[in-house]
């Protein structure tokens, strides 16, 4: 097997460690305590966020005004509109400006 | 963890059939599916620009099923880069998944062994979400439910590798595309489905300007664990003194 072949398994042992470790670790504990239990709370907002903002912050014109109009059918739309309404609008600007 | 807490008891209304429940759960993996398609497409593609078999290709996105880890995976590759840092940069990537793990346990603790292994091995970002938001409605997050989101994502996913490998030249310009933006745009959407949660403005904003400051700073993937911990910092110093008042 090839070296690609095996940076490939060893990669996903490292992922499935991340997916899985977590738990394991919080699973140790009796009980969660209400300061966890906040900080677990909080978790998707945080994580995904970062996701988000440096991508933003770099990003052209376009696609700031794509984001931007993609937060506002969010608030009143699905996240597949949301998302299809953001692209498009990317997409557009790329090819007309 | 005192699973009895978190554990759903299935009450008269929430027993809908086995097949009721995979369908609602497959309706929100739908969505995610399309979104994904671009980057499942384009990894595969510069996968195999990158010097892959299509059968490595194909085994990435099945055996890892991370789309940003594999993507720094196959650019790493291209570079002359000890086999172990590669492997060690996809765990850096991958890293957040060890805070959804840990929250997503008080959602999934009642499933049996296998289902468990099973549902983490898929938990990625918008998995977790659904997951969450599952949680938050009140309805029961069963593992047939879980699987009914998982598996269109998956299935798609290693079949996108697979297509993109095999007619990736047809891409030519990511850039025209705004490939670049559509991850992003993504994950705002997920962001946004959460904003009824306490305290969800500070927490992003705490967030946003951590990660931006490091990834101007120390750089990527970092930036991703330094936002995410300021952003919970931020959680944990607002909380409402009974909230965090050990209960009796």
């Amino acid at each position: 097997m090839s070296s690609i072949f095996w940076i490939i398994i060893a990669g996903a042992v490292a992922t499935f460690l991340t997916r899985v470790g977590g738990h394991l670790v919080l699973s140790r504990f009796e009980r969660v305590h209400p300061r966890v239990e906040v900080a677990l709370n909080a978790v998707p907002a945080a994580v995904l966020t970062t996701l988000v903002a440096p991508a933003a912050a770099t990003a052209d014109w376009r696609g700031l005004v794509a984001l931007g109009f993609a937060g506002l059918v969010s608030l009143r739309f699905n996240a597949l509109t949301m998302f299809l309404a953001g692209a498009a609008v990317i997409i557009l600007l790329r090819q007309f400006s | 963890m005192d699973e009895h807490i978190y554990q759903q008891k299935p009450s008269q209304a929430d027993s809908s059939s086995k097949s009721t429940q995979f369908w609602e759960g497959f309706a929100k993996g739908l969505p995610i599916m399309i979104a994904s398609a671009p980057f499942g497409l384009l990894f595969g593609a510069l996968a195999i620009d990158q010097g892959f078999t299509l059968f490595e290709t194909v085994l990435m996105s099945a055996a890892i099923f991370g789309g940003a880890s594999q993507m720094v995976g196959i650019e790493l590759f291209g570079q002359n880069i000890p086999a172990w840092l590669i492997v060690f940069s996809i765990f850096a990537v991958n890293f957040r998944h060890v805070l959804y793990s840990a929250a997503v346990g008080r959602r999934i603790g009642h499933f049996k062994p296998l289902q468990a292994i099973l549902s983490y091995f898929v938990l990625t970002d918008p998995q977790y979400a659904e997951t969450e938001k599952r949680a938050e409605s009140g309805k029961p997050v069963t593992f047939i439910w879980y699987l009914g989101v998982a598996t269109p994502i998956y299935v798609m996913w290693v079949f996108e590798a697979f297509i993109g490998g095999l007619f990736g030249n047809l891409i030519t310009d990511t850039h025209a595309l705004g490939i670049d933006m559509l991850l992003p745009i993504y994950f705002l959407g997920l962001v946004m489905g959460f904003r009824s949660r306490e305290n969800w403005g500070p927490i992003v904003i705490a967030s946003a300007i951590a990660s931006i400051i490091a990834a101007k700073t120390i750089g990527s993937p970092w930036h991703v664990s330094i936002g995410a911990v300021a952003g919970i910092l931020v959680a944990v110093i607002l909380a409402k003194p009974e909230a965090v008042k050990e209960k009796p």
